[in-house]
């Protein structure tokens, strides 16, 4: 069992017998008053967003979800294939059902499908993805101070922030737990 | 090897907060304060039925330096202040961190009224200017600062009347779900006298409204300090403690001992007031931060 504090973005747990995932995460606590937790939950079967409160003391039972490894294979009008190594079979995941996790696909990569049936409801990533900057601005010579940053978008068009010395095609490696810059990866 | 971004790009913001630092400091000595270090490790807390203390080898890390600070102004220290680690179990969020810097003062011979002009003046000092912007919000921080009651508070921004309220735990949903999102942000505010049960360390009001004299400062929505006229009766204060540890206990939680040193001295201290301020929201605040991660070298997930 989970319990409040183990409340995060990206949490998995079953409510009223479904799946339900963390969406947005909030923490309040006013002056000497009980500490709530704020979230924004999505039904991973029905999609359907909604806030729901909880008080310290609640538990969750966590989604136990059968995954299936898969190999992200291209995006098209319908959204985003994947394929079973071994069987070859194919299914499509919709951009509604990704969300933010769309960002971090690169082709031909190995994640794990969360299922609903034969319905592939939504994906686990591995903690770091490596992906191309494609936009930047130039580096300016002399500005050597580590700690600088800019914006930067990768080839998935993710914005982050990103050291002053990372140049566009400099492959980088992202954190998707936060979807932030870790390093450069040498080549 | 890269060396680590996380922790390099946060580097002008703990040079500001290092400033900052200094800025409190010396705000508080110009004005004859003492600065004082009490131990972080200590035998008990005061007993509050939603802050939970972490265990050191059988004592607790201090929520809050309170009951040394105030052992020292019943002492005869007159004007005291402290900035240090304080630590509450389980509060993580964007404005929480579990281990967090905490600036206290405490003042003899005045009451609550003192502490709210002490915000004034210790915001001035930090901020230099009439205004300042937060998250694109324009803050005024011109002062008088308005301050309304808990009971004002109630009726002007909640469905409900202070009166009608009956559990601790309705009081601080509506203060979170109704009354702070309803707060002006563009200056400053101080929400004065809660109810009794809401104050357990507060002084009572002279008149016969229930409430006590404490106050809580908002900045931009954000709570920032949380002080009080001091209750220096002694026997009410154990009174007080004992159903708050009751409560506490009813809830399931570790029975804790009573802080018996605090109350024994409580009783050579009269008219005194106190207020904590969290330090790092505040430097959240003054440094135009959306987050409480981006002003501490680092949080708990980065260790």
């Amino acid at each position: 069992m989970y319990n409040c504090s183990d409340l995060k973005k990206g949490l998995k747990i079953m409510l009223d017998g479904e799946p339900h995932v963390v969406a947005q995460y909030d923490f309040t606590k006013p002056g000497k008053g009980q500490a709530l937790y704020k979230c924004k939950l999505r039904n991973m079967i029905t999609g359907s967003l909604f806030d729901r409160t909880y008080r310290s003391g609640e538990s969750f039972e966590p989604a136990h979800l059968e995954e299936r490894e898969m190999q992200y294979l291209y995006q098209d009008d319908n959204g985003y294939v994947f394929m079973d190594k071994k069987s070859y079979e194919q299914i499509t995941l919709t951009e509604e059902t990704l969300a933010d996790d769309k960002y971090f696909l690169v082709d031909n990569m190995d994640v794990e499908i969360l299922m609903h049936g034969d319905r592939g409801i939504g994906i686990s990533l591995p903690n770091f993805v490596n992906l191309r900057v494609t936009q930047t601005d130039p580096w300016v010579k002399g500005d050597t101070a580590a700690g600088n940053n800019k914006p930067a978008t990768v080839e998935t068009g993710y914005s982050l922030q990103v050291p002053s010395f990372v140049e566009e095609g400099t492959l980088i490696q992202i954190d998707t737990r936060t979807g932030e810059y870790a390093t450069r990866v040498k080549q | 090897m890269e060396p680590n971004w996380q922790l390099a790009r946060k580097r002008s913001t703990i040079e500001h907060r290092a400033r900052i630092l200094h800025q409190i400091r010396a705000f508080f000595i110009d004005r004859g304060f003492i600065e004082v270090e009490t131990p972080a490790r200590i035998p008990v807390n005061a007993p509050e039925l939603h802050i939970d203390a972490i265990l050191s080898d059988g004592w607790y890390l201090q929520t809050s330096p309170e009951l040394c600070m105030k052992r020292l102004l019943a002492a005869g220290y007159d004007n005291i202040f402290q900035i240090c680690h304080c630590w509450r179990a389980e509060e993580r969020g964007p404005r929480h961190l579990p281990e967090y810097t905490m600036l206290e003062w405490y003042r003899r011979n005045c009451d609550y009224h003192q502490l709210m002009h002490d915000c004034e003046g210790l915001i001035h000092h930090l901020v230099g200017h009439k205004t300042f912007i937060w998250q694109e919000q324009e803050i005024d921080i011109s002062t008088p600062w308005p301050r309304i009651t808990v009971e004002q508070a109630f009726s002007q921004h909640s469905s409900t009347l202070l009166s009608q309220i009956t559990g601790e735990k309705k009081f601080s949903e509506l203060i979170s779900n109704e009354i702070e999102p309803a707060l002006p942000r563009n200056k400053p505010l101080f929400l004065t006298d809660y109810p009794a049960i809401q104050g357990s360390l507060a002084r009572p009001k002279s008149d016969d409204s229930g409430c006590v004299e404490r106050v809580e400062l908002y900045i931009a929505g954000l709570e920032l300090a949380n002080g009080f006229t001091e209750l220096t009766d002694a026997t009410e204060q154990r009174r007080r403690f004992e159903k708050e540890e009751k409560q506490r206990q009813s809830t399931g939680k570790t029975p804790c001992p009573l802080p018996e040193k605090y109350l024994e001295e409580l009783g050579a201290l009269t008219n005194a007031a106190g207020i904590a301020l969290g330090v790092d929201r505040l430097i959240m605040l003054l440094c135009n931060k959306p987050t409480i991660d981006e002003v501490v070298c680092f949080t708990p997930e980065q260790l």
